[in-house]
């Protein structure tokens, strides 16, 4: 097969290609903004003083990121459609498509991870500068909406891109569950053409791209929010 | 003189005992999931239609053979990278895979029907199929038969085994699974498939299956003799009634 024939192949599967894309992107966007937003609290609860709140966070981190992924999808797609109750529930016609179960597992995945992060981040905040916060006569509510949360975002924004960039690649086994994600797509066009090779490698290309897009993002959004502390003295 | 007719007996003993030894070994290649076909048992051990006609054909070839398993949609892959020899994974002899694989003649033939619960007034005309979803098996005639037929009409859920297609009918999210009529007999008489029936008449009926070999391989020739062997002297009907009652060469 020469180049000329490749590219043609490759032509002739653009649109599936670019749906595949979308529906990668569509679940790593939502699963990493919604799961963030659950990630708050979470992680709030997971650096507090008190063990009785630190205990059901502390919980729901451990089981999340002690287990892989796929496992979850499994549990979450094949394990609970499996009761009659869950059928007969309300939320079957949202647990009925794979594309909800899918997004609900990743976002559940990620935020315990983004939680880990932002108490990571909160610990990290140097206890000074709370303290300084205080005696101003901030109260504690202010301290942390002012002073702890802002500088945490700050610490924990590095991080928490590299978690994205992770969650990207982990929504590659969502094609398990039948969505046609890249993976799903690519695995899909190779039933037919068997062209491993050539569209592994355009399946490798085009998640390269996205990640490259990601950290290009990230990067404006730490220049815009002054991560570097050594650059912007200068 | 006692002595060199001792050493002469040793030599000839050890010759003929080793010589079965020495036979050649060949690997079988098969997917494990596609039951009654080719399936993994309580012991762990690979059984099935598919595996007694491959047994078959290495006891007429005279060789040994040893049993190896690959996911479905890497299986073609694996037999052109000599992960095994020749693969008897029930697969459809297709122009597309030709052009990886040969495939020797056929040793069944396949139908593709639909099935559905009992329960739904599910019929196979173009109306009313619209609008369903019908789940099917990723890389199977079955799956490219309904994006080819059907592509515009239903709703096509395409899975990594056969299992979990029906699972998923199972707990009623899809409406319907396309298969090979010989799998959905199968799982028809299991506990599972009991408010399952099949749903109108075979959709597509010229599915020869066949066993792949390596291009050029002569393997390929080898087989073909040993399964005209089997076929004619009883061993594939003794098998085929094994699994099914009525003849599917």
């Amino acid at each position: 097969m020469t180049w000329a024939e490749r590219w043609a192949l490759i032509e002739r599967f653009l649109p599936q290609l670019w749906d595949g894309t979308l529906v990668t992107l569509q679940l790593v966007g939502l699963a990493v903004v919604i799961g963030l937003f659950f990630a708050i609290p979470l992680g709030l609860a997971r650096a507090s003083r008190h063990w009785y709140i630190r205990a059901l966070p502390y919980s729901y981190i451990f089981f999340f990121r002690g287990t892989p992924l796929l496992l979850q999808l499994f549990l979450v797609y094949y394990g609970i459609s499996q009761f009659e109750v869950v059928r007969k529930s309300f939320l079957w016609p949202y647990l009925r498509e794979p594309y909800w179960c899918a997004l609900i597992t990743m976002t559940m995945h990620t935020a315990a991870y983004i939680a880990e992060i932002l108490r990571g981040a909160i610990q990290a905040v140097p206890p000074g500068e709370v303290e300084a916060a205080r005696a101003l006569g901030m109260s504690r509510r202010q301290a942390l909406q002012y002073i702890i949360l802002p500088r945490a975002i700050r610490i924990g924004l590095p991080a928490y891109g590299n978690e994205v960039i992770l969650m990207l690649k982990a929504s590659a086994v969502v094609y398990t569950i039948t969505m046609m994600d890249i993976m799903g797509v690519i695995r899909t066009i190779n039933s037919r053409t068997y062209q491993y090779e050539l569209f592994f490698l355009v399946a490798g290309v085009m998640y390269l791209i996205i990640t490259l897009v990601f950290t290009q993002l990230f990067r404006l959004v730490e220049r815009w929010l002054k991560v570097d502390a050594s650059r912007q003295q200068r | 003189m006692k002595q060199y007719k001792k050493v002469l007996l040793a030599v000839a003993t050890a010759l003929f005992v080793s010589a079965p030894a020495v036979a050649e070994s060949l690997r079988i290649g098969t997917e494990g999931a596609y039951p009654p076909f080719n399936q993994i048992d309580a012991s762990g051990e690979v059984v099935g239609f598919d595996l007694d006609i491959a047994k078959a054909l290495c006891a007429e070839m005279q060789v040994e053979c040893t049993v190896v398993t690959s996911d479905w949609d890497g299986i073609i892959p694996a037999l052109n990278n000599n992960k095994f020899d020749f693969l008897v994974a029930s697969m459809s002899i297709t122009d597309e895979r030709k052009q990886a694989v040969d495939f020797t003649n056929p040793y069944y033939t396949n139908k593709l029907q639909f099935v559905a619960p009992k329960s739904s007034d599910f019929a196979t005309d173009e109306a009313s199929l619209k609008g369903k979803t019908i789940g099917a098996q990723r890389a199977t005639i079955a799956g490219q038969w309904l994006e080819d037929n059907l592509g515009d009409v239903v709703d096509i859920r395409l899975y990594d085994t056969q299992e979990n297609a029906y699972l998923d009918m199972s707990a009623g999210r899809i409406d319907g699974v396309l298969a090979d009529n010989f799998v959905q007999y199968e799982w028809l008489q299991s506990d599972a498939g009991a408010d399952f029936e099949f749903k109108g008449e075979p959709v597509f009926d010229n599915d020869q299956i066949g066993i792949a070999v390596r291009k050029g391989d002569p393997l390929r020739e080898r087989l073909n003799a040993a399964l005209q062997t089997i076929v004619d002297n009883g061993t594939y009907e003794t098998i085929n009634a094994k699994y099914f009652p009525f003849s599917i060469y």
